[in-house]
C-alpha cells in the first residue's frame, strides 16, 4: 500500500469522528495524544513530516486565524519565554511575521540582524549560535543564505529551532501557510492540481511546498525553463513542465515564484522581458487554468515580470494577501506547539 | 646518519610485481632490496619474522594536500606526492626544494610543481627549474586550467621535459560554484550543483591536447561513467593517459551527503551510484591506474559550516589501504593489482625506484595484516584532523610495521 492510498484510508476512518458533534472528542481522536501529534523538536524542513503531523499544524493554526481577526489579538501562553529571531539573510516580511506571531502569544521577541552582528567581524556561524544559546532562548527562528545552515545550528543548541529559510533548501512555514491558504479556499488538498511556476532551481519555497503538498495528496506540477529546473526533480513526486500553458491546463492553484536573481551566478534567462513572455502569469494565461483557480505568490512580487498586476490583484482569485495573513497564524501554531515541552503542557512535557 | 643494519624479513606472504603473492621474505642492505623469495638472514642482519603477514611495498600516495606524517605512517604510506596547493604555492624552485626535504628520513615527499604561477591557470611556472629542484611531476592543483591555449603549451612543454602532468578534471564553466553533482540529492538538499558531464568535458579536452602534444597526462580523479569511457577509449588507441581515484568515489555515492554532512564535501563532488559502479568497473579492467588518499585534513573551522561554505576534502591517508582491500575482498581486483594501484603505478608515474618489491628497488616495505578489523573513528585519527566520510565504518586491514629505506619507521 503506498502512502497516498494509506492516507485516503486514514481519511475515511477519520470521517465518523469529524461528523461528531463534540469538537473536543473529535479533536482528541483525530491525532495521537499529546506530543505524539507532532513529535519533532524543531521545524527544520517539511521533508519527512508525516501527513497527520502537517494536518495537525494546519488545524492548530485555525484558532490563530480567528484570534488574529478578533479585536484583542492576544494570547499569553508564551508569556515569559524568549524567542530569538536570528536572521543572517535580509528579510522583511518573514521576520515581521515571526515577530508578530511571537508577540501575539505573549513571548519576548528579540531580533538579530546579521548586518549588525559580530558575523561581520568574522565570528563563525556556530559561535554565534552558541552565544545565542547561552542567553537561554526558548526558541530560535533562523534564516541563513546557505542550505543546511539551520540544521547545523539546530544540532548544537538546546532549544527548538524553526527554519525561516535556509539557502535553496527549505522554508517550512511558507509551505505550511501556503497549504493552509489552499485548504481554506478549496476545502482540502487531496486531489488538487497545483502548478508552481518560476525559478524552481533557487527556490526553497518550492521545495517546502512540494514536500507539503505531495504529502497531503495534491498533484504538483513544476514549470520553469531548463536552466531554472532542478535536476531529477521528478524524484520529488512532481511533474516537470517547460511549457507554462500546458502546466496550467486544469490547475486548481497557480503559485508563481520570484526570479531569484541574487542567487544566480551567470545568466539563466535572456531577460526579464523574455521571461515574462514565456512564464509571466497574465490574465490570458490564467484562463488556461480552472475557472476558479487560486493565484498565489510568496512575495515579494516582481509585478510585470512573473505576474501581471491585474492578476496579482484579481478579486476573488488572488490569495496573495491571505497568504501573508495565514503566515502569522501558522507561525503562532509552530511556536506554540514547539514550546509545549518547555512550558510543561500536559502530554508534551 | 649511520646506515641501518641490513634487514631480513622472513615468513610472510610476499607481494610480487607480477604473479600471485608468494610465501617467503626479502633482504635489504643500504636501503636497497637485494633479494626476494626464500631468504635466510645473514649475520648482523636485523631479522623480522612476519608471521604470515603480507610483505607489501610501502604505499606511494599520488596527490596529497598536507604532509601529515602520523597519518601516512598509520596508513603504510612511505612516499607522498605533495600537491602544489600549499600555503606557499609550489610554483618556484625554492619552495619545491624545501618541500622535497620536509619528510626525510622516514617519509619521502615528492613535490608536484605548480603548472602555472600561483596556480592561477594563466602563465607557465618555471617547470624545468622546479624539476631540477626535485619536482617529480607537474600539477594543475585543485582546479582545471580553463584556457585551452595555456593547457596546450603546458602539455607540450612537459612532454619535452619528460614530466607527467597531473590534472584536475572539472570544466569550470559548467561547475561554477557547484558543490554537488546535479541529481536528486542536490535537488533535495538545495545545493548548487553541476552535471557530471563537467568532468567528461574536461577529460575530453585534456586527452585531445595530450594526444596532440605527446604529453603524459594523469587525471588525478576519474569519477564518472562518461569520463571513464573517454579514458578507456584513449588508452585503447595508445594515448599516454593514466587516471586515479580516491576511495571515496568507489565506496560512496552522493547519498553520503545526506543531512548536509560536510565530511562528504569533496572535490570533485560525490557522484551517482551508477558512476560509482563505473569506477569499480574501471578499477577492475585497468582503466584506472592509481588509488590515492587525496589526504586533506580539515579542522572544524573548515568543516563545521553549512555544506556549501565548508572546504572540500577528506583526511584519507589512514583509510586508503583498508578501503582498497575491500575491493580485494569483494573480488573487484586481486592483491597484486591492489598494490599496483597503491604503489607500483604511482611510483612509475613519478619516476621513482620504489613501489615494487624487487631487487634493486628502495626498501620501502609495509607489513600488513589484511584481515585485522578496526573501526574508523573521526575522533581518534592519527591525522591532523578527523574529517573522514568513513566515520564509524568497520574496516579490515592494518599496517603492523613500516620500513623506509630498510629502516623501521616509528
Amino acid at each position: 500500500m503506498d502512502w497516498q492510498s494509506g492516507l485516503r484510508n486514514a481519511a475515511r476512518q477519520l470521517m465518523p469522528l469529524s461528523s461528531m458533534t463534540s469538537t473536543k472528542l473529535a479533536q482528541a481522536g483525530r491525532y495521537p495524544a499529546g506530543s505524539a501529534a507532532f513529535p519533532h523538536r524543531g521545524l527544520v524542513g517539511l521533508a519527512g513530516i508525516a501527513p497527520h503531523e502537517l494536518l495537525f499544524l494546519l488545524d492548530e493554526a485555525e484558532q490563530w486565524v480567528e484570534l488574529n481577526r478578533s479585536a484583542k489579538k492576544r494570547d499569553e501562553r508564551l508569556a515569559g519565554l524568549t524567542i530569538i529571531n536570528a536572521f543572517f539573510e535580509n528579510s522583511t516580511r518573514t521576520l515581521l511575521s515571526f515577530e508578530i506571531a511571537g508577540k501575539r502569544l505573549g513571548a519576548d521577541v528579540v531580533n538579530m540582524h546579521a548586518a549588525q552582528s559580530s558575523v561581520k567581524k568574522g565570528e563563525t556561524l556556530i559561535d554565534t549560535a552558541m552565544t545565542l544559546n547561552a542567553m537561554r532562548a526558548d526558541a530560535m527562528v533562523i534564516r541563513h543564505a546557505s542550505s543546511g545552515a539551520v540544521q547545523l545550528i539546530a544540532g548544537k543548541v538546546d532549544c527548538p529551532v524553526l527554519n525561516a529559510g535556509d539557502g535553496q533548501h527549505e522554508h517550512p512555514t511558507q509551505g505550511l501557510l501556503d497549504a493552509l491558504t489552499i485548504r481554506r479556499a478549496k476545502g482540502e488538498l487531496n486531489g488538487l492540481t497545483v502548478t508552481i511556476c518560476g525559478d524552481i532551481l533557487h527556490s526553497r519555497v518550492a521545495r517546502s511546498n512540494i514536500h507539503c503538498l505531495t504529502t497531503l495528496g495534491a498533484e504538483v506540477r513544476v514549470c520553469a525553463p531548463p536552466a531554472l529546473m532542478p535536476a531529477e526533480v521528478e524524484a520529488m513526486k512532481v511533474t516537470p513542465f517547460h511549457d507554462f500553458d500546458a502546466a496550467l491546463a486544469g490547475a486548481d492553484v497557480v503559485m508563481m515564484l520570484r526570479l531569484q536573481q541574487e542567487r544566480m551566478q551567470g545568466q539563466f534567462i535572456p531577460s526579464p522581458r523574455e521571461f515574462r513572455h514565456l512564464y509571466g502569469l497574465t490574465l490570458d494565461r490564467l484562463a488556461k487554468a480552472k475557472p476558479d483557480a487560486l493565484v498565489m505568490h510568496p512575495g515579494p512580487m516582481n509585478r510585470g515580470i512573473e505576474i501581471d498586476s491585474n492578476v496579482a490583484d484579481l478579486p476573488g482569485r488572488s490569495a496573495i494577501t491571505t497568504q501573508v495573513e495565514m503566515g502569522v497564524a501558522i507561525r503562532m501554531a509552530c511556536l506554540d506547539v514547539l514550546t509545549r515541552k518547555a512550558r510543561g503542557v500536559e502530554g508534551w512535557a | 646518519m649511520s646506515a641501518p643494519a641490513p634487514l631480513t624479513i622472513t615468513g610472510g606472504l610476499l607481494i610480487r610485481p607480477d604473479g600471485t603473492p608468494q610465501k617467503g621474505g626479502l633482504r635489504s642492505a643500504d636501503g636497497i632490496i637485494v633479494a626476494t623469495g626464500t631468504i635466510s638472514p645473514e649475520p648482523g642482519d636485523t631479522v623480522i619474522e612476519a608471521k604470515g603477514a603480507l610483505i607489501a611495498p610501502g604505499l606511494v600516495d599520488l596527490g596529497v594536500f598536507a604532509i601529515d606524517k602520523p597519518a601516512f605512517h598509520f596508513g603504510g604510506i612511505t612516499r607522498a606526492a605533495l600537491m602544489p596547493d600549499q600555503g606557499t604555492v609550489l610554483d618556484r624552485p625554492s619552495a619545491v626544494r624545501y618541500a622535497a626535504q620536509s619528510g626525510k628520513p622516514d617519509l619521502w615527499v615528492h613535490p608536484l610543481a605548480a603548472a602555472t604561477g600561483s596556480l592561477a591557470g594563466r602563465e607557465l611556472a618555471e617547470i624545468a627549474l622546479m624539476r631540477d629542484a626535485g619536482a617529480k611531476a607537474v600539477a594543475t592543483g585543485r582546479h582545471w586550467i580553463a584556457d585551452s591555449g595555456t593547457m596546450a603549451r603546458l602539455l607540450s612543454y612537459c612532454a619535452m621535459l619528460g614530466l607527467v602532468v597531473v590534472t584536475h578534471a572539472e570544466d569550470s564553466g559548467l561547475t561554477g560554484s557547484a558543490v554537488a553533482t546535479a541529481g536528486e540529492m542536490a535537488t533535495r538538499l538545495g545545493l548548487p550543483s553541476a552535471p557530471a558531464e563537467a568532468e567528461a568535458l574536461a577529460v575530453a579536452r585534456d586527452i585531445a591536447l595530450a594526444e596532440m602534444t605527446g604529453a603524459r597526462l594523469h587525471i588525478r580523479q576519474l569519477t564518472t561513467a562518461g569520463s571513464i569511457a573517454l579514458v578507456r577509449a584513449a588508452k585503447a588507441r595508445g594515448v599516454a593517459v593514466t587516471a586515479g581515484v580516491t576511495p571515496a568515489h568507489f565506496m560512496l555515492s552522493n547519498l553520503a551527503m545526506a543531512e548536509f554532512r560536510t565530511f562528504a564535501r569533496l572535490s570533485p563532488p560525490l557522484r551517482s551510484e551508477a558512476d560509482r559502479r563505473a569506477v569499480l568497473a574501471a578499477l577492475a579492467d585497468g582503466t584506472i591506474d592509481v588509488i590515492a588518499s587525496g589526504h586533506d585534513p580539515r579542522g572544524p573551522e573548515d568543516k563545521r559550516l553549512p555544506f556549501a561554505d565548508a572546504e572540500p576534502g577528506m583526511a584519507g591517508a589512514e583509510t586508503l589501504l583498508p578501503m582498497t582491500l575491500t575491493l580485494v575482498r569483494d573480488g573487484v581486483i586481486d592483491l597484486t593489482r591492489a598494490f599496483a594501484l597503491l604503489a607500483a603505478n604511482p611510483a612509475r608515474l613519478l619516476g621513482v625506484d620504489a613501489g615494487l618489491l624487487a631487487t634493486g628497488m628502495q626498501a620501502d616495505i609495509a607489513l600488513i595484516d589484511p584481515a585485522k578489523p578496526w573501526v574508523v573513528d573521526s575522533g581518534k585519527m592519527a591525522a591532523a584532523a578527523g574529517n573522514t566520510p568513513f566515520d564509524r565504518q568497520p574496516v579490515q586491514g592494518r599496517v603492523l610495521a613500516l620500513f623506509k629505506g630498510g629502516a623501521a619507521v616509528g
